[in-house]
């Protein structure tokens, strides 16, 4: 069963049209790569996806229930926007950590703000500080950063930064993270260690968006594959059928080039 | 004589201090609210802060004070400060507090909008309210930003104090003025020059101490 659907997503910034009646859908523990040149709308659906733009038009569902719906009132869409906003968990393409807190601090934040929220909080302080600290510390241990918790993120490096960004929006167990170009501000060398995490996650069975300009990660990765252009969604499918023998003619230019 | 003018400037001093630290006290968290209103999205706001800043910064000190404290005498009838040095005191606060809250807000503004949007977005995207975002987030990248041009301010703080002597307040500069005048010694008033050097210095050994400390992240 489809866990998100997106349907007939439009998005424009005054009178430029950024996305143009983008649907799709995406089952539980499969990952999504979209591929398509800068300015084709791939970063706009995923910050539309995350609340950071609020579409023009059209439907966001996950799990069967309404997140967005373009036809209601802003403040039916804006009631609830935190609880919300948690279905999803955003990686950025520049990383964007909080400087001011090591590696392991930026992991716990999260869940230590609404671990505060809780009711028992005050009785069970104590306990519930040390379960997000071990959770904390075993999500840096899968990235295999067990042993950089404590530095803080000028002290590591890109591709070090890009992983604890990923245990960061692992933290709050997101039924979809997003990646916006994960790789992109990294050098090539650096590629590799943070693309070998999401392939781990794609085999546990993360439910992932993937925009990327990686093909060959695309295609051995992801379950489904959407070429975008000019805000279209041009083709979607079955990654080797979309990446190796694409039926639309710009697909084709595209991944000629 | 020297202890005696030692001990006259020491009351002059503590005058001095007063009105540095009251003046910090109001204008630090004034300025703090107009340099977030003059980085907010409401424009109609935004115009109104710019005025008054454009006015503030576009004047006197010296005039200011001036006006604030003869102002109401002048044109509501009765002098809302009483003649005392309590009274002059107080008005120097209220002219200092507002122009520096006006020179801070700048300052904070600079500091809320170099802090990178990415930060802020992160902070939405992990669930996080408004206000979390910035107590958590964004605040202390900002204190970092602000603090090297903040001592700037607060330093020249320190000797702007001595304008409050137009208005006959009787801090450190106006205690060796006075010794000029009765007794026609112009050393004290030099005199003054050591204890001003001793005020910074002590402050820029704060400065540099609170830079050192957030020197752990970039």
């Amino acid at each position: 069963m489809a866990i998100l659907e997106v349907n007939h997503i439009e998005k424009h910034f005054g009178s430029t049209k950024v996305l143009k009646d983008v649907s799709f859908s995406l089952d539980e523990g499969n990952a999504l790569a979209i591929i398509g040149s800068s300015g084709s709308g791939k970063t706009t659906l995923l910050r539309c996806l995350n609340f950071l733009e609020t579409p023009s038009s059209g439907e966001i569902r996950v799990r069967d229930e309404v997140l967005f719906d373009a036809a209601r009132s802003a403040a039916e869409n804006e009631r609830n926007l935190r609880t919300k906003r948690l279905h999803f968990g955003l990686v950025f393409q520049a990383f964007h950590l909080f400087p001011q807190y090591t590696a392991l601090e930026n992991v716990m934040l999260a869940e230590q703000l609404l671990a505060k929220e809780r009711p028992d909080f005050k009785a069970d302080r104590k306990q519930i500080l040390e379960e997000i600290r071990a959770h904390g510390e075993q999500l840096l241990d899968k990235m295999g950063l067990a042993n950089r918790a404590d530095h803080y993120p000028h002290q590591l490096s890109g591709g070090q930064q890009q992983r604890v960004a990923i245990a960061r929006a692992l933290a709050l167990s997101p039924d979809i993270l997003c990646f916006d170009e994960p790789t992109s501000a990294l050098d090539p060398e650096l590629t590799g260690e943070v693309l070998r995490v999401i392939r781990s996650l794609a085999e546990q069975k993360t439910t992932m968006i993937i925009v990327t300009h990686e093909m060959a990660f695309a295609r051995d990765v992801a379950d489904q594959v959407i070429f975008m252009d000019n805000g279209y969604i041009v083709e979607q499918g079955d990654p080797r059928q979309v990446i190796e023998h694409p039926r639309e003619e710009r697909t084709r230019q595209f991944l000629a080039r | 004589m020297f202890w005696n003018v030692t001990k006259t400037l020491l009351i002059g001093l503590e005058s001095t201090f007063r009105i540095f630290a009251l003046t910090l006290v109001f204008s630090l968290p004034l300025g703090l609210l107009l340099g977030i209103g003059s980085a907010s999205r409401w424009k109609f706001l935004r115009r109104i802060i710019m005025v008054l800043v454009w006015v503030i910064r576009g004047t006197p000190l010296m005039l200011q004070l001036i006006i604030i404290f003869y102002g109401p005498g002048m044109w509501l009838g009765h002098n809302i400060w009483g003649g005392n040095e309590a009274g002059r005191i107080t008005a120097t606060v209220v002219a200092f507090s507002i122009n520096y809250a006006c020179y801070f807000s700048v300052i904070f503004r600079g500091g809320i909008e170099g802090v990178p949007v990415g930060q802020r977005e992160a902070g939405q995207v992990l669930g996080m309210t408004k206000s979390q975002i910035f107590f958590k987030v964004t605040l202390l990248q900002m204190i970092k930003r602000v603090i090297p041009p903040m001592s700037n301010e607060i330093i020249t703080l320190v000797k702007d104090t001595s304008l409050a002597r137009i208005i006959a307040a009787q801090e450190l500069t106006f205690a060796g003025y006075s010794f000029l005048k009765s007794a026609g010694l112009t050393w004290p008033l030099f005199y003054t020059g050591v204890f001003y050097l001793l005020f910074v210095g002590i402050l820029t050994l704060l400065f540099n101490y609170i830079e050192k400390k957030l020197d752990y992240f970039r």
